[in-house]
């Protein structure tokens, strides 16, 4: 971002990458798959880079605000320093901080989940998709991230991206209202979880392993972590595979190795 | 005479009994922190007029949200025959409103199309609770007083209905025989439902019929003023506070939290370099700030408050909690069930101690709420999406984290290790700054 402004230019879209997308490394493959549509389909983005700090949205969610609004404040001194108007987020974690609690603090900026903004690209013929590609009539099931769902009221759009596919979308019995959380949110991830019968997650991939889906699709690096898991611990690596909505589509599009 | 002089006497006692009990809750959800819920008001009214009046979420279970629909109608409108009945019970008249002919008769048969649905509907729901007993009507927090409450409820609806077809089908007879008193011509359409129980009674004398038809109606009345008293000491004061508290719903995004005002001020100060950090408190600001967050029951706000006491414990949050479903402690209907009994708790200290709270020692964290479920929750909305009535534990959960983080510092180990990364590295892993941008290697 600082070479782009440096260099006279401003990016009409800020990709957001995300913490997870920056130093998860499974999640960096999902960054990138991102930064390669974004680039294929010829959007003028640029992302912070050391400059991009957490949005506080653990934080927040475990209880503590003032930390919270901290990073939020100082986040939003660096959007605001380089008018950034248009964010894509690869995170719906970061997309919702930034959608709904920046505005209050003096951040108010047009903020989009990647799968919204893929969704759109295709609808604009932003996107080809190869001739013969893996996902042609695959059997996959979306998960619903909470704070892209339930919490935003997003359903539509994911799955508009798993139709461009030419796939087979199979619902989970739980989904999109009802859908059953990963067991990440809530600064879950950081943690170990407390006493019980069974892992979050691994209930959630007994769903996702009931409808014979060949991928698990997500929209979220930590779903896409917890689902992994827990399809290795149902030993199921060999059949099903978890992955993002834009890998899959980075895929189909040939842009990725 | 005797009779209308009984009548307006309980019919005084149950209002006074009511109104205590009602202020006593406003009292107590007045001791809540205060909150601005006086925007949207048209965005207000369409959603209680879907969530409650329209039960549009009672429904997304279809078994439960038509039975307790028919409940629902049952209740509303035969209540139209309880202003008739306080009438006749007043004055001494006999069914006042018959005078307006073939249309009173539609009603009363309408009536008892409703009161056979409602007390069907109880019988079922009293079969769903402890035959079937279907689990989240099991849980630890449902033993005792919450699950012998919804029996008492259930099994007062199904003898106060029974009751009313019964006062009609002695009634129907009375007429018939043109008794002193029961001198009111009704069609026999009118009774399409107590025409079957006129077998039991065709037999009796006048006077056993007399008997019978003021026994029902006696008995009907006196438990309807008993059922008004008891609705408010019980979970089914929600057939009221469901108007209000949808009213008052969260109308933003589900995800979204508050921004704290105290701790915007805070850091506003801190990043203000104009900032004197040695001035004094301005004249007039309150002595002892606000706690940071829910330790107490006072400390949520008075909307919290008012959703505790319209809780009615159906359980469909905790049933789609994920920390619940896995067997973790947190049950988000126990955070409400706990909520309230606790401001109860304090709205009898208050009054017992010459309305002035009288330190108990105890706390909603820590005496009713234990950290160990306040730290299982995923946030995941799912409790609030579940509620029929828009009530959000989570909120009320992550609200008393706030406390145990900025008040106590209390957090699992590898929260404040994620704290303290996000602190110094801005992630919340250990990782620098400066290789946020390696992925593009």
């Amino acid at each position: 971002m600082a070479e782009m402004l440096a260099s006279g230019q401003s990016p009409e879209v800020l990709f957001w990458v995300g913490c997870a997308g920056s130093f998860d490394d499974r999640a960096k493959r999902i960054t990138k798959a991102i930064a390669k549509i974004l680039h294929y389909a010829g959007v003028n983005f640029a992302v912070l880079g050391a400059e991009e700090s957490c949005t506080g949205d653990p934080a927040k969610r475990a209880g503590n605000e003032f930390l919270f609004q901290m990073q939020a404040a100082q986040n939003i001194a660096v959007l605001n320093g380089y008018g950034i108007k248009r964010i894509v987020t690869g995170c719906p974690h970061c997309f919702n901080v930034m959608k709904n609690e920046y505005p209050e603090l003096g951040g108010d900026y047009d903020v989009h989940h990647h799968s919204q903004f893929i969704a759109t690209l295709i609808s604009e013929g932003m996107l080809q998709l190869a001739d013969d590609h893996p996902f042609k009539g695959r059997r996959i099931t979306f998960h619903d991230p909470c704070y892209l769902g339930r919490g935003n009221g997003e359903y539509a759009a994911p799955r508009s991206v798993i139709e461009a596919l030419d796939a087979e979308l199979v619902e989970m019995k739980r989904c999109k209202q009802k859908g059953l959380c990963c067991g990440a949110g809530g600064a879950q991830m950081f943690k170990e979880a407390e006493k019980g019968n069974k892992e979050v997650n691994y209930e959630r991939t007994d769903d996702a392993l009931e409808t014979k889906a060949a991928t698990i699709a997500t929209g979220c690096p930590f779903c896409n972590t917890m689902m992994t898991d827990g399809v290795k611990n149902s030993e199921k690596e060999g059949n099903v595979d978890v992955q993002d909505l834009a890998e899959m589509i980075a895929t189909a599009a040939d842009i990725i190795d | 005479m005797i009779a209308q002089i009984i009548f307006a006497f309980l019919l005084a006692i149950a209002g006074f009994f009511f109104t205590k009990r009602i202020l006593f809750i406003r009292r107590n959800i007045l001791l809540g922190r205060d909150v601005n819920l006086s925007d949207r008001k048209a965005q207000r009214w369409k959603t209680m007029a879907r969530v409650a009046l329209g039960q549009s979420k009672m429904v997304v279970r279809p078994v439960a949200g038509i039975l307790h629909i028919i409940i629902y109608l049952g209740f509303v409108i035969i209540n139209i025959e309880m202003l008739e009945i306080m009438i006749d019970g007043l004055f001494g008249t006999h069914r006042v409103f018959s005078f307006i002919g073939p249309i009173y008769s539609i009603l009363i048969a309408s009536f008892e199309f409703l009161a056979f649905g409602v007390l069907s509907a109880c019988v079922i729901f009293l079969v769903r609770r402890h035959i079937i007993a279907i689990a989240r009507f099991k849980s630890p927090e449902m033993g005792g007083w919450p699950s012998l409450d919804a029996t008492i409820i259930l099994v007062a609806e199904i003898l106060l209905m029974g009751a009313f077809l019964g006062m009609n089908a002695a009634d129907s007879i009375a007429m018939g025989r043109e008794l002193d008193h029961y001198t009111v011509n009704i069609d026999a359409s009118a009774f399409p439902i107590s025409q079957y129980l006129l077998g039991l009674l065709g037999g009796m004398s006048d006077s056993a019929i007399v008997l019978v038809e003021r026994a029902c109606w006696w008995f009907h009345i006196v438990g309807v003023l008993s059922f008004l008293v008891y609705v408010p000491y019980s979970k089914h004061f929600h057939i009221f506070l469901a108007f209000p508290n949808t009213y008052y719903s969260n109308l933003d995004e589900k995800a979204r939290l508050d921004n704290m005002a105290a701790v915007k001020k805070e850091v506003d100060m801190m990043m203000d370099p104009n900032a004197d950090p040695y001035a004094l408190p301005e004249e007039g600001a309150d002595a002892e700030p606000p706690r940071f967050g829910v330790k107490d029951a006072t400390d949520l706000s008075w909307k919290q408050l008012m959703e505790a006491y319209s809780c009615t414990e159906c359980g469909r949050c905790t049933s789609e909690c994920p920390a619940n479903m896995t067997g973790k402690l947190l049950s988000p209907r126990k955070i409400m069930m706990d909520v309230r009994d606790r401001i109860d708790e304090i709205g009898h200290n208050i009054n017992a101690n010459g309305l002035e709270f009288k330190p108990d020692g105890k706390s909603l964290v820590g005496s009713y709420i234990s950290e160990e479920e306040l730290w299982a929750c995923t946030s995941c909305q799912a409790c609030l999406e579940a509620c029929p009535i828009n009530i959000s534990p989570m909120g009320i959960i992550l609200d008393m984290r706030r406390s145990l983080i900025m008040e106590e510092s209390k957090s699992p180990e590898p929260i404040t290790s994620m704290f303290n990364n996000i602190e110094n590295n801005g992630a919340p892993w250990a990782f620098p700054a400066a290789s946020r941008g390696d992925w593009i290697q």
